[in-house]
């Protein structure tokens, strides 16, 4: 009997969270996908036809979308590392006692509304607005500049909407790092710089790796910086999907799409992997 | 095996022990804490000489291991001065200084292989690639770790890693080796083996080893030379036997083995000797440094292993008190009694098991301890 209870013990711990996957992720992903396959429209309905030409519509359709998607997003998450490892790494090595509290201060932002922050954003770069209207008032800017609708705006919001998931998962990683183990370094003669790029920064790696996958995929699925910050000219793919849902009403192209967005991320997500030798980087996560 | 000359340098100095390996002059270290100014290291001074195989004991918080990371470079005196080699390097990084250090819990670098890891000092010195095969090869022969060079550290035994951790500070040939308690976290059979191959190494590098260390049978198997610790000073620094035999304070009598504090008011003094007065049957005599007189009160110890425990009263010139068997124990090789004096103390004797394993005497027996006096020492 208790061996059996025992034997049993796993699989009740699982039992929630597969049914919650089961329900909230697998049905609907195979809704979708099969949604993705059929043809009609929403007065007549939709009929499964293995109909694979949302997918060519698609890509023919939409490809500067989807290419400019992966370029914000990964445009976006380069920033994140040029702004977010400094933080982290001065929180993990210099925060001392008020560690906690620089955590807290990254993480300040959350308690506001990811769409009030973008449209708080909105208004701080508008033409006129906080930032534009007193340098172009004082002959900094020409009358006609503007940031807002430009791809700088897109990607900066991105860039500063997913950033502590950028800053967390890198002070995980730093904050792991025995600090005997740079002195080890020194005491090897390694001085600052060799301390760092010998031991640091590859200790440092699976954060990174971590915080990459963290950014870099809601960044180039998100829709909210575009619609917000950016203009026509700067549509990314998550804004044509919601319109084709929301607006058009062409459920299969819409399917199609996000299908096609995630086998495009997958397919990055794993080269990237490979890239930095997954095996080696997940290991040093996994410890 | 293969040899291996320690440093450079090291050929230069023409007698040992003329240039110290390291020196210590008067150094102490102050931290700031909460506001208040805590000092860690009250003024320690020590010299340590080329070749020896010198430990730093005593309980945590001693300073033992601040005085080794001043040492080392982590940490700068706040006063004092430190000399390698009579060179003072107080204000010198640890990367510029021509020691290395086996860290407590190795600090291995979790990244490399074992070959990399040993390698890490020497690349960073710019050693040609070829001798840095070369000696990491010998090293690895060295401490056994022959066809493990592609492990990664967390993939070894704690006793390899202990290994590669030496091995990694020991390629470089420093001046010194500095040790923080590197068997601290091995198991005792581990433990007692890696002693024995650390004094091998030792004696195969001829490089100086600095010890820091809490486990006083640890100290006094390795060392040459040791400096008990306390409260930021140094109690004694004398050999071994020394120190086990003679301790100089009360402190290093109870951190050292088991010892046993008698107090007792002189009564006599005669030459270099004085008569204690203790209970009106026991007869303590104890040769004493320094003055007494008639009316002080010395504290002296003796250990266990030397006091003789016996039902009838003993004859001759011993020291000897009568006690009541309050404890016996059966240690294997020996037997231990806890013996109480009429005064309250209780008194630890240790009775070898040589020819049979019967005990002297029982719970609740009055008995006789003696011993000779000269194996009994006042504390200061």
């Amino acid at each position: 009997m208790r061996k059996l209870r025992a034997a049993l013990t796993p699989y009740a711990l699982i039992f929630p969270g597969s049914v919650w996957l089961a329900i909230f992720f697998v049905v609907p992903t195979v809704v979708m996908l099969s949604l993705s396959l059929q043809s009609g429209n929403v007065s007549d309905g939709f009929v499964f036809t293995w109909n694979w030409q949302s997918y060519i519509d698609g890509l023919t359709n939409y490809h500067d979308q989807i290419v400019r998607s992966l370029v914000y997003g990964l445009a976006a998450t380069l920033i994140q590392i040029l702004i977010g490892f400094p933080v982290a790494y001065w929180i993990a090595f210099k925060g001392g006692r008020n560690k906690s509290f620089y955590l807290f201060l990254v993480l300040l932002p959350f308690l506001v509304s990811f769409v009030l922050r973008t449209i708080s954003w909105q208004f701080l770069l508008s033409d006129n607005g906080m930032l534009l209207g007193p340098l172009k008032n004082i002959g900094l800017l020409p009358e006609d500049f503007r940031i807002l609708a430009t791809p700088y705006a897109v990607i900066g919001g991105l860039a500063y909407n997913f950033l502590p998931f950028m800053i967390l998962p890198m002070y995980v990683a730093l904050e792991r790092i025995d600090p005997r183990v740079l002195e080890a370094a020194q005491d090897l003669y390694a001085g600052k710089v060799q301390t760092f790029v010998r031991v640091v920064l590859p200790l440092s790696l699976p954060g990174v790796f971590a915080g990459v996958l963290m950014t870099f995929v809601p960044a180039s699925s998100d829709y909210v910086n575009a619609s917000v910050l950016g203009g026509t000219k700067t549509t990314m793919i998550g804004n044509v999907i919601q319109n084709q849902y929301l607006v058009t009403q062409d459920y299969p192209t819409a399917a199609a799409l996000s299908f096609t967005l995630m086998a495009l991320l997958l397919v990055g997500i794993f080269s990237y992997a490979k890239a930095l030798g997954t095996e080696d980087v997940l290991e040093v996560a996994a410890r | 095996m293969t040899e291996i000359q320690a440093g450079v340098g090291a050929a230069d100095t023409a007698a040992p022990g003329q240039v110290p390996a390291i020196e210590l002059d008067e150094v102490v270290k102050e931290y700031v804490s909460h506001g208040e100014v805590v000092q860690a290291v009250k003024g320690v001074s020590m010299t340590i000489d080329e070749g020896e195989f010198f430990s730093l004991l005593g309980p945590s918080g001693c300073g033992k291991t601040t005085s080794m990371r001043m040492i080392a470079g982590f940490e700068e005196p706040t006063r004092g001065v430190v000399r390698l080699h009579g060179q003072d390097v107080t204000n010198v990084p640890p990367n510029k200084r021509d020691v290395n250090m086996v860290f407590q819990s190795y600090a291995l670098f979790p990244h490399m292989s074992v070959w990399d890891n040993v390698a890490f000092g020497l690349k960073r010195k710019k050693v040609p690639d070829a001798e840095v095969r070369r000696r990491v090869g010998e090293m690895l022969e060295i401490v056994d770790l022959v066809g493990r060079e592609k492990r990664r550290p967390r993939e070894m035994s704690g006793g390899q890693q202990q290994r590669v951790a030496l091995a990694r500070a020991l390629v470089n040939r420093p001046r010194a080796l500095l040790l923080d308690e590197p068997l601290g976290a091995l198991d005792l059979k581990l433990r007692q083996h890696m002693q024995i191959e650390l004094k091998r190494i030792q004696r195969e590098v001829g490089i100086t080893f600095v010890y820091v260390t809490h486990d006083q049978s640890e100290a006094l198997t390795m060392s040459d030379r040791i400096a008990v610790m306390n409260d930021g000073l140094v109690e004694q620094l004398a050999g071994p036997r020394e120190i086990y035999e003679r301790p100089a304070t009360k402190f290093v009598a109870g951190f050292i083995g088991t010892s046993n504090l008698l107090s007792g008011v002189v009564s006599s003094v005669n030459g270099s000797c004085a008569v204690l007065a203790l209970g009106p049957a026991d007869r303590v005599v104890v040769p004493i440094k320094g003055s007494a007189a008639e009316g002080d009160t010395v504290e002296l110890t003796v250990r266990p292993e030397k006091i003789i425990i016996s039902t009838e009263k003993p004859d001759g010139d011993l020291s000897m008190v009568e006690g009541t068997v309050s404890e016996v124990v059966y240690l294997g090789t020996s037997n231990s009694y806890a013996v109480a004096l009429a005064g309250g103390t209780e008194i630890t004797v240790f009775q070898q098991n040589a020819h049979d394993s019967t005990t002297t005497a029982e719970r609740g027996d009055t008995v006789w301890l003696s011993w000779q006096p000269q194996h009994s020492y006042a504390l200061q």
